[in-house]
């Protein structure tokens, strides 16, 4: 069994493309019934952990600016650590990430063994 | 009441609590003097009271004679109440010399057992270890009837208790109620083996109703401890009062008379206890933080919507959201099925057969009768094979009993 970053990002920023509240709602139970479902096989590796929404950005002249991210239109929403067998597996998984629904998108990165 | 049901009575209930306060004063290095004193206390009850009758107030009684063992027994070794005196902290007061005062208040007493609940629950002995200890110290169980709930025998339950005692005493634990800043750690250790107290008596196997009766109401009787003093009363701990007053509210709807167990949705809901079920409403509300949200206030959700007997979307989604936030806090291979018969009372059988398959709990046989029971109607002959197969790895008679009914029903069909 590895263990899987799953890096969940959308566009948080353009008034457009927000879900309603109902929408937002609704949504809120897929990712619970999403992570239950991870939960329920044993495979969830880390507790989970909500991130704020609004964050900083550090740029290489050690300037620290507030989102938006003016240079990329999505930002993280948050993340979790899975155990799978391989990519495989840990795509399978992500395929049922409920942020697809709103367009957004699901990075996922094997950890790398300790050498 | 006669002499003869009495003493028992009262040994139950006040063995306990004069050995609490006695090794509060002594420490848990002598814990077998304070109970060699209780137990003489108890012998001279019993020769006294069936030669001159039972006293008007036989705890009154009980406490002075305990009282009086206690200070004649420091007299005579001098040695040890010298010994004792030096390391008194208890009583910061006490003057070389004077006489050991002997705190059979009901405050005192509280405080004993508060000390001694969480001298039980360390975790330098094992959980087994506390649970049996538990029942012998704070609770007044004999060496027979803790054997009995355990389905064991005497022996078995009086080397685990010997062992117990010595490590308490090698470790040199302190009898004290932890401080504010560590009560959070030191009480989730206790909770732990109140529960597993609790379940001992409502999940046994064991037949003897009484038996398991009388853990369930010890565990809350400890849990109830905790909420009267003002630094451990939490929200995790009144979660905890909140779940077993919900599952106790069931305990005469789930048994006949044989005592074998009676499937939920087979239940006389008459039988159910509304008292206990208020309580639990009640603790549960006590319970609600913003701040802390413990695995005892979700399992006491759960058996809060388990009080509506009567199906509801609500109901079930309710339910499935608690499981996928107890599961996420803390894997366990009972929530993960339970979470999955919930999904498919939201979702559809046919979404929850795709979970189902990718929990991969092939060994539990209480995985085969989850396949089994979400096939039937969907695919008989696939259910029919689950249920065998969870016949085949069932160990206990009720549980083999309960797949060979489903077993039969599929046959008919």
């Amino acid at each position: 069994m590895n263990e899987f970053l799953l890096i969940f990002r959308r566009d948080f920023m353009n008034k457009e493309a927000q879900p309603s509240p109902d929408e937002l709602q609704e949504s809120l139970k897929l990712w619970q019934n999403w992570f239950g479902g991870i939960a329920a096989q044993d495979k969830l590796a880390r507790p989970l952990q909500r991130w704020d929404g609004k964050g900083k950005v550090v740029t290489p002249n050690k300037v620290v600016t507030n989102g938006p991210y003016v240079e990329i239109k999505e930002s993280i929403g948050g993340l979790a650590i899975i155990k799978a067998a391989d990519y495989e597996e840990a795509c399978e998984i992500a395929k049922g990430c409920p942020i697809l629904l709103l367009g957004g998108n699901v990075e996922v990165r094997m950890a790398s063994p300790i050498e | 009441m006669t002499g003869n049901q009495l003493i028992p009575n009262l040994f139950r209930t006040e063995y306990q609590k004069i050995v609490s306060v006695l090794c509060y004063l002594f420490g848990i290095e002598h814990i077998e003097i304070a109970e060699d004193i209780v137990s003489d206390t108890f012998l001279a009850a019993t020769e006294s009271w069936s030669l001159h009758g039972i006293p008007d107030n036989p705890t009154g009684w009980l406490y002075t004679v305990a009282k009086n063992k206690t200070k004649n027994y420091l007299k005579r070794n001098s040695l040890f109440e010298q010994k004792l005196s030096a390391e008194l902290k208890y009583n910061a007061s006490l003057e070389t010399g004077s006489e050991i005062e002997i705190d059979l208040s009901p405050k005192n007493i509280t405080d004993s057992q508060l000390g001694m609940i969480f001298t039980v629950c360390n975790p330098v002995i094992s959980a087994e270890s506390q649970i049996a200890l538990a029942l012998n110290l704070l609770c007044g169980f004999g060496i027979q009837e803790i054997a009995d709930a355990f389905l064991t025998n005497k022996e078995v339950v009086y080397k685990r208790i010997n062992r117990a005692k010595e490590k308490l005493k090698e470790a040199k634990i302190k009898i004290e109620t932890p401080g504010l800043a560590e009560i959070n750690t030191r009480l989730e250790m206790v909770l732990t083996t109140i529960y597993l107290l609790f379940s001992e008596g409502y999940y046994s196997t064991s037949k003897n109703i009484t038996l398991r009766k009388d853990l369930c109401a010890e565990a809350m009787r400890l849990t109830y401890l905790l909420i009267e003093n003002t630094n451990t009363n939490t929200p995790a701990v009144n979660a905890l009062m909140a779940l077993m007053c919900f599952h106790t509210s069931r305990f005469d709807a789930r048994m006949n008379e044989e005592g074998e167990a009676i499937l939920y949705q087979d239940q006389d809901t008459a039988l159910w206890n509304q008292e206990l079920i208020a309580k639990g409403r009640y603790f549960l509300h006590q319970a609600s933080s913003l701040e802390v949200l413990t695995k005892y206030h979700l399992e006491a959700g759960i058996a809060y919507w388990h009080t509506f007997k009567e199906d509801s979307p609500e109901k079930w989604e309710g339910i499935l959201q608690l499981y996928n936030n107890l599961l996420i806090l803390q894997y366990s291979p009972i929530a993960a099925l339970n979470r999955t018969f919930a999904l498919s009372k939201v979702k559809g059988k046919q979404t929850a057969i795709i979970e189902a398959e990718k929990l991969g709990l092939t060994n539990n046989h209480f995985y085969y009768s989850l396949l089994g029971n979400l096939y039937t109607d969907i695919d008989n002959k696939q259910a029919l094979q689950h249920f065998e197969k969870a016949l085949e790895l069932a160990a206990s008679e009720s549980d083999k009993a309960m797949i060979a009914k489903n077993i039969a029903r599929l046959s008919t069909h």
